[in-house]
């Protein structure tokens, strides 16, 4: 099979969308929330929100790694590129996010060596080529990224490869999802299709038992489409479990493997998310015995105040208790030109991904 | 940066796999995953395959998808 055409037939969203209004059509004003921020962009490139029946909310919760990364992170990667010597690699998401006076890419510009990568891999092979050099790599993601970053590191162990070193801002979704569910209205949860290919779906399991919905979802349009009809399908029975309904990827185990690799790395620790506060073993932190590859430790620099820009309101959506534009500086002193805040800089930002894509409908 | 594409395995050598779709190719790492084998489909992330798909509950989805709408054709009750 090919995998992706065939869950883009229109021809078969019809009968799901019938579905979606059936259920929710004894409902009462129900609200739904994604949580991935690959799940944000496909629904606002498709129009999604604009399909469903009115008593029918779906909002976008912290799902962007790099929009729920502290402004600090920033400020820090960027002091980080002024040492002389040492080359600051990172994901493309993080160069343009504005830090409490500046971007990477603004240090970059300025002189500091900042390199875009799209693998950790890429940043070891850096620091394998340039030994005189120190590489520190920006660590940012949730659980799908997080083992990608953890094998990296064994291999620069494996190889002896000193000059490497990760800044970590990672984070983990169960804290976050377990705050969300109890201080909002949430009814059901749209879960992260390849979080859950990594964690397996059984993290879900104590959300259910509160009485929330979960599908773990697909991304592309038939693949969302089907999840919400089972959403409300669950509500409208009132009986909410854990469905998976992106099967073809997700297993109930998840990758146990890559389980084991973060493990070996990683453990958890507290962790400051914007907009959320600080959610206890909701971030991961380098285990003491490969403490030297923390870059937070292995470099003494100063940072500056943490400051975020006046008027924005990217806390608020990223906890889904506000929406894009009902921020004063979206699409005026905020576009994706000149981002101020995190989620319209982000390529999964809900600000990014309303401003490019519009809404019907609102959030 | 959840963006995972399925890819096809087309060559193995250790731990490192060619992987091609639509005329991209690319290596990637199998260090998160064992028993791959030529002719599997992964899920790519960041350099790494990260899990590998299943044509059976591809086609089970697919399969669901379809039945709904044939249920909707017949105007039978869902």
């Amino acid at each position: 099979m090919k995998w992706l055409d065939e869950f883009r037939d229109p021809s078969l969203a019809r009968p799901l969308l019938d579905r979606i209004g059936a259920a929710a059509a004894g409902l009462p004003r129900t609200s739904l929330m994604e949580v991935c921020g690959t799940h944000t962009m496909a629904i606002a490139r498709h129009g999604i929100r604009g399909l469903l029946p009115d008593n029918v909310r779906l909002t976008s919760g912290p799902g962007c790694p790099v929009c729920v990364t502290p402004v600090g992170f920033v400020d820090h990667a960027r002091a980080l590129a002024r040492l002389p010597g040492l080359v600051v690699a990172t994901f493309g998401d993080l160069v343009r996010v504005p830090g409490s006076s500046g971007s990477l890419a603004e240090q970059r510009a300025a002189g500091a060596h900042v390199e875009v990568v799209t693998s950790p891999l890429a940043a070891l092979e850096l620091a394998r080529a340039h030994p005189s050099k120190q590489v520190v790599f920006l660590s940012v993601g949730f659980e799908t990224t997080v083992p990608t970053v953890a094998a990296t590191l064994l291999e620069a162990e494996r190889r002896r490869i000193p000059n490497f070193s990760l800044l970590c801002a990672n984070k983990t979704l169960p804290a976050a999802l377990a705050l969300l569910t109890a201080r909002t209205e949430l009814s059901g949860l749209l879960c992260p299709g390849h979080v859950s290919a990594v964690t397996g779906t059984g993290l879900y399991e104590p959300l259910a038992a509160r009485g929330v919905a979960c599908v773990v979802g697909g991304f592309e349009p038939l693949d969302i489409l089907l999840a919400l009809a089972l959403l409300l399908e669950q509500l409208a029975a009132g009986l909410p479990r854990v469905q998976n309904a992106y099967g073809r990827v997700v297993r109930a185990e998840g990758n146990p493997l890559a389980r084991r690799v973060v493990d070996q790395v990683f453990c958890a620790c507290d962790s400051a998310w914007r907009g959320l506060g600080v959610i206890p073993g909701s971030g991961l932190t380098l285990k003491p015995e490969l403490r030297q590859r923390d870059a937070a430790a292995r470099f003494e620099v100063e940072i500056e105040p943490a400051r975020e820009p006046e008027g924005c309101r990217c806390g608020e959506i990223l906890a889904g208790l506000a929406g894009p534009r009902d921020c004063p500086l979206f699409g005026v002193s905020c576009t994706p030109e000149q981002p101020r805040g995190a989620c319209m800089v982000s390529s999964e930002g809900t600000c990014a991904a309303v401003h490019r894509y519009g809404e019907a409908g609102a959030p | 940066m959840c963006i995972g594409i399925p890819m096809a395995v087309t060559h193995i050598e250790d731990r490192t796999a060619t992987v091609a779709e639509g005329g991209l190719s690319l290596q990637v790492s199998l260090a998160l995953l064992e028993d791959v084998a030529v002719g599997d489909y992964v899920l790519v992330h960041a350099g790494f395959a990260i899990t590998r798909l299943d044509a059976a509950e591809g086609l089970e989805t697919l399969e669901l998808l379809r039945q709904a709408g044939i249920i909707a054709r017949e105007g039978g009750a869902d």
